[in-house]
């Protein structure tokens, strides 16, 4: 009866104009998923900006992304097919809202990377390329749109699928499936291009039914960044999200930094008492002495704990990080102003060349290996293990600027 | 964890973090599946309390359902219900027939307005969903407002990993989008679920439903023998009509949600 339908959120990215909102709206009109008053609703507005109705403004809703004929923000549609439900996160393809694209990929369990036939990569093919890298994406599909445009060519196709596949291989990435479509005409969307015989692999429907949600990390060592404390009703309630492992009362857990022990009391719930709580759910546990908001529960082998922290940053702020700058960084729910130490191998996340090996600033949508040196340990694993507790932002003013991962620790 | 579990404890996480931040919050309660929804996540997230005020925007144009409703669930979960209205201008007159974008300008964002200012919080919990409009599928989690309400959607703050926006000066008050990410079906299957309460509307009376309420004025049902949860949520896995089809505002410009929206509306 339909509360354990499957569900899966996939980001469209690439560059601006290799056709993201046109497919949208493909995906949607095919699967029977367009409101009836939603066409009405971009009928009559194309009909007042003097415009053919086109799919790709189904998704562009907003006044000026249609005036200006792009996406701006990242926006969902939802859609139903195949007995599963999906998100379609839709993220801009212009430089200038990297933010918004990091924004809507850092929710997506799975992504599409978008190709225009007649255009090859650009770069904000490449640099979208890099974040869904950096945000644990590897495993995204590529469509090669617009297929159209040069004749159907499987020549073509292979070439430019030979120069994705290469290109995709330097940032780890390896995808499953790159498949020929005109999202226009709708060719091996939904449905089989006759046009293109010689592609016997799958079409993008049969791709994203095949698309997994991002792994579980239930059989992880247990960790528990507390989020707050309650004192309702008397009792004392430390609760926070499981970010890994299971946590379960009774147990025995450390507590990092600060490098205490815990037993965990009983679990709270709202009209139940669970027995225990598994990664992804929010636990409530009593006897919290002394926890507070920040504070690391685990078990099994224990994070590592140390005032350095170094990663690779993507820089999305307006101004740039500077060596020396003190930032606020977060991980899970820690929260401490560190320096920034050092800024190495500052690099062009489109190209991927390195623009300088000691740097004094990152610019916006640039990324570098980011030495920071906190005022107080923090917590962390490495992004590889449990990859919650493996990543943190860089916040200046209250805004997020920045975001790391955590390949290796520091001793 | 299923589906519902999930939403629920991404739901959760948000309404934690909102608290954990400011402390001084409050919720919008608009008597709806949505906001209702909301409020029971609220007390889900605090063991069944309600730890700050549930505000009712009151244009006084709502249908006598939803204020029996309003009274009888605040009693009974405890509530510390705030009404607010916006009574400067319902004395002068303010109302549907002086035009749809004036009227709920007036009558909930001026209210709302109103009451921020006079009550101060800091963070505004709303039962928002992305699926629900166009202009709400851009929507974050944790949206910051100026003095003004206005909303810069072309500039938000990125919002990723569950790290958010925390700027809030004197000037600024945070809205808060717990359920941003449900849809109109999760919300029926969750009701499903728990055994939520919902105002009698939503239930099919000789062959007429209200799938989306508001206004009585400005909101029309649709066509329907839903008479139970079990039957809405068929209905909804295979309708393809919007679910605000029969809210006057959203359609009588083309722009008139992203215009209300800009000005502060919910």
């Amino acid at each position: 009866m339909g509360n354990d339908r499957e569900f899966l959120g996939f980001v469209i990215t690439g560059h601006m104009d290799h056709g993201k909102s046109t497919l949208i709206g493909r995906l949607l009109f095919d699967t029977g998923s367009l409101p009836e008053g939603k066409i009405e609703e971009v009928r009559k507005t194309c009909e007042l900006l003097g415009r053919k109705l086109e799919f790709a403004y189904v998704v562009d809703h907003l006044r000026e992304e249609r005036e200006g004929g792009m996406t701006i923000d990242t926006a969902q549609t939802f859609f139903r097919h195949g007995g599963r439900d999906y998100a379609i996160i839709d993220a801009p393809g212009h430089k200038e809202f990297m933010k918004n694209m990091v924004t809507g990929a850092s929710q997506a369990d799975a992504a599409v990377l978008i190709i225009d036939a007649s255009e090859g990569l650009k770069e904000q093919t490449r640099r979208h390329a890099y974040v869904l890298a950096m945000l644990g994406l590897r495993d995204a599909v590529v469509v090669i749109n617009k297929m159209d445009l040069v004749g159907y060519s499987e020549g073509a196709f292979e070439k430019l699928k030979g120069e994705a596949v290469a290109f995709l291989s330097r940032l780890g990435m390896a995808p499953p499936h790159v498949i020929p479509i005109s999202a226009m005409s709708g060719e091996n969307v939904v449905k089989r291009a006759e046009s293109m015989p010689w592609h016997r692999g799958l079409t993008l429907i049969e791709s994203l039914a095949g698309m997994k949600p991002r792994e579980s990390l239930k059989a992880k060592a247990l960790r528990l960044p507390v989020q707050d404390v309650y004192g309702f009703g008397g009792k004392r309630v430390a609760v926070g999200r499981v970010e890994s492992g299971t946590l379960a009362p009774g147990m025995e857990a450390g507590v990092l930094p600060w490098g205490g022990k815990v037993r965990v009391g009983a679990l709270e719930g709202f009209g139940s008492r669970p027995e225990r709580a598994e990664c992804g759910m929010n636990a409530g546990f009593a006897d919290a002495a002394g926890l507070k908001r920040g504070d690391v529960v685990f078990a099994g082998s224990p994070p590592f704990s140390g005032r350095t922290i170094r990663g690779s940053v993507f820089w999305l702020g307006a101004k740039p990080l500077a060596k020396g700058e003190l930032v606020v960084c977060r991980i899970a729910t820690q929260e401490v102003v560190a320096k920034v130490e050092a800024i190495r191998n500052r690099m062009d996340s489109s190209t991927l060349e390195v623009i300088e090996e000691d740097a004094e600033r990152l610019e916006g949508t640039e990324a570098a290996e980011v030495t920071l040196s906190a005022s107080a340990p923090l917590a962390y694993d490495l992004f590889s293990g449990i990859p919650t507790m493996g990543r943190f932002v860089l916040v200046r003013d209250g805004l997020v600027e920045g975001g790391g991962i955590i390949a290796r620790a520091v001793k | 964890m299923d589906r519902l579990d999930e939403l629920e404890a991404r739901s959760v996480y948000v309404i934690r973090e909102a608290y954990a931040k400011y402390r001084n919050v409050a919720m919008l309660w608009s008597v709806g599946k949505d906001s209702t929804t909301l409020l029971w996540l609220v007390r889900k997230a605090f063991f069944g309390e309600v730890p700050f005020p549930v505000v009712h925007l009151d244009t006084s144009y709502k249908f006598a359902e939803m204020y029996e409703f309003r009274d009888r669930i605040a009693k009974e979960w405890g509530l510390d219900l705030i009404v607010v209205r916006n009574e400067e201008a319902l004395k002068s007159g303010a109302g549907p027939g002086k035009g749809k974008l004036d009227c709920c300008t007036k009558l909930k964002t001026d209210a709302l307005k109103q009451g921020i200012d006079r009550l101060g919080f800091k963070a505004v919990l709303l039962g928002i969903r992305r699926d629900e409009h166009g202009i709400r599928a851009k929507e974050r989690y944790f949206s910051p407002r100026d003095k003004d309400f206005s909303w810069n959607y072309k500039d938000q703050p990125p919002e990723i990993w569950g790290q958010f926006t925390v700027k809030a000066d004197d000037e600024t008050h945070i809205r808060v989008h717990p359920i941003l990410h449900w849809t109109e079906l999760d919300v029926w299957r969750y009701v499903r679920r728990e055994g939520l309460p919902v105002v009698k509307l939503y239930f099919a009376r000789g062959g007429k439903r209200y799938r989306s309420i508001g206004c009585q004025p400005c909101t029309s049902p649709i066509d329907s023998d839903a008479s139970t949860v079990d039957e809405i949520i068929s209905e909804l896995e295979t309708t393809r009509v919007g679910e605000r089809s029969g809210r006057a505002q959203d359609k009588e410009q083309a722009y008139m949600m992203q215009k209300l929206r800009l000005l502060g509306y919910m």
